[in-house]
């Protein structure tokens, strides 16, 4: 489904990356892993099409994710390093609005539920300078419980800051995802090994 | 959970949620609203205070006075558009939705407009009674500021987007768009001058309407273009 073709990637003066190539089916994990600074990033944003690569193309069933465009982006869940999430807006709010910015209407029952299945039960109206770093992350990654329509998930550092339930819970998540044939593509510095769940590791920074 | 995944919403409602979004931001962040209104009061109020009471001096002075003021103000507020957004990762969300992002960029700039511009056309009529404007040029000055305050905030807005993450990009955005406010700011205060001179406004006001025209189509694309360079 999801295919890089000679990917390089130059930050500055330092190239991350040259001819990168892989390959990710339907159902399948890509894990990127690697020491800081060696482009996990850089490489999530170039499949996302945030970044331009400096050479080699992505393809998103068979067809270049740059012409595809829109059709592309209607298929793609992209959790980043910034979670997105407003200092202003309650918990509850910034869900609402990620899932309309990506023209996801989500009704109120859904949304409360998606919440409190992350363990934000009762904090739905908090703004959300009053949560923690890892509740933070738990209001963005919430939007993962909308993320059927959508094949592919672009994770970067999904488990950063969250706690053990946490982390299961979003491990499920993703194992269910798969399991309905959706590619997830995650960078992590913790062992994301899915039991029964084809995993592919991607080293960088050799 | 959330089995059925219902249709994708369309367009519009996007469009709506955005600007719905950035308006509740601003009732919230009251005080940055607050801080661009008074400005534009205390700017305004300050000249017939310095210059002194003779009518014909402060006739003559206020068209200019309160457009350059409109100016100073609407570019206060611009830093904030999407320093936020492009700060907490919100931007690179809008750029990946499955909308168009220049569509997006216009909603953004709506709804600045609306919590920067309107509240600006609405109290200057009664700014304009401090400098013994007539009815009709109080008139005339509302309607080009109606029709102007939109352009600022567009014009602004390729600027704001094009100096996203740049160090010190308050002090460059101000010489990046001032210039550029140039033609509004002369047709502006020019409609004010010919109406208190008992001439035609009617060519000042359709080149303002212009301006909007050129600029709502121009702006957009121009600003998507540049969020998408800053974020790479």
């Amino acid at each position: 489904m999801l295919q890089a073709v000679g990917l390089e990637c130059v930050r500055g003066k330092r190239r991350l990356f040259r001819d990168l190539s892989f390959e990710a089916q339907a159902g399948e994990l890509i894990w990127v892993a690697g020491p800081n600074g060696s482009g996990k990033t850089s490489l999530l944003r170039i499949l996302c099409s945030l970044l331009p690569p400096d050479a080699g193309s992505v393809l998103w069933k068979g067809s270049s994710t740059r012409d595809l465009g829109e059709m592309f982006r209607a298929e793609l869940v992209y959790v980043g390093h910034a979670p997105a999430v407003k200092d202003d807006l309650s918990a509850l709010e910034n869900l609402r609005f990620g899932l309309a910015q990506h023209g996801i209407p989500g009704d109120e029952a859904a949304l409360h539920e998606a919440l409190a299945w992350f363990g934000l039960r009762g904090r739905e109206d908090l703004p959300a300078r009053a949560l923690s770093q890892g509740q933070r992350r738990r209001v963005a990654l919430a939007r993962l419980a909308f993320g059927e329509a959508q094949t592919l998930w672009i994770l970067d550092e999904p488990l950063a800051a969250l706690d053990v339930s946490a982390v299961e819970l979003v491990r499920s998540r993703i194992g269910t995802h798969l399991a309905r044939g959706g590619v997830v593509v995650l960078t992590s510095h913790q062992d994301v090994e899915l039991g029964g769940l084809r995993t592919r590791r991607l080293l960088l920074g050799e | 959970m959330t089995s059925a995944q219902p249709q994708r919403a369309g367009l519009g409602s996007v469009f709506a949620s955005l600007v719905r979004r950035d308006l509740l931001l601003a009732l919230r962040r009251r005080s940055d609203v607050a801080t661009t209104f008074f400005f534009f009061i205390i700017v305004v109020s300050l000249f017939p205070l310095g210059v002194g009471p003779e009518p014909d001096t402060l006739r003559g002075i206020a068209p200019g006075v309160v457009w350059v003021a409109a100016l100073l103000a609407s570019m206060l507020a611009l830093a904030r558009l999407f320093a936020g957004d492009y700060a907490d990762g919100t931007l690179e969300q809008l750029a990946l939705s499955p909308q168009p992002l220049l569509l997006l960029a216009l909603a953004k700039i709506l709804a600045h407009w609306l919590t920067t511009g309107l509240p600006l056309v609405m109290i200057a009529p009664v700014l304009g009674l401090q400098f013994d404007l007539s009815g009709e040029a109080l008139g005339v000055m509302t309607l080009g500021l109606l029709l102007g305050t939109p352009v600022l905030s567009m014009i602004g807005a390729v600027g704001a987007a094009l100096t996203l993450g740049v160090r010190g990009a308050g002090g460059l955005l101000a010489l990046l768009v001032l210039p550029l406010y140039i033609p509004v700011l002369i047709f502006g205060a020019g409609a004010v001058a010919a109406s208190m001179a008992g001439m035609s406004t009617s060519g000042h006001l359709a080149l303002l309407g212009a301006f909007l025209l050129i600029a709502a189509v121009f702006a957009p694309w121009a600003t998507a273009a540049a969020i998408r360079i800053a974020l790479e």
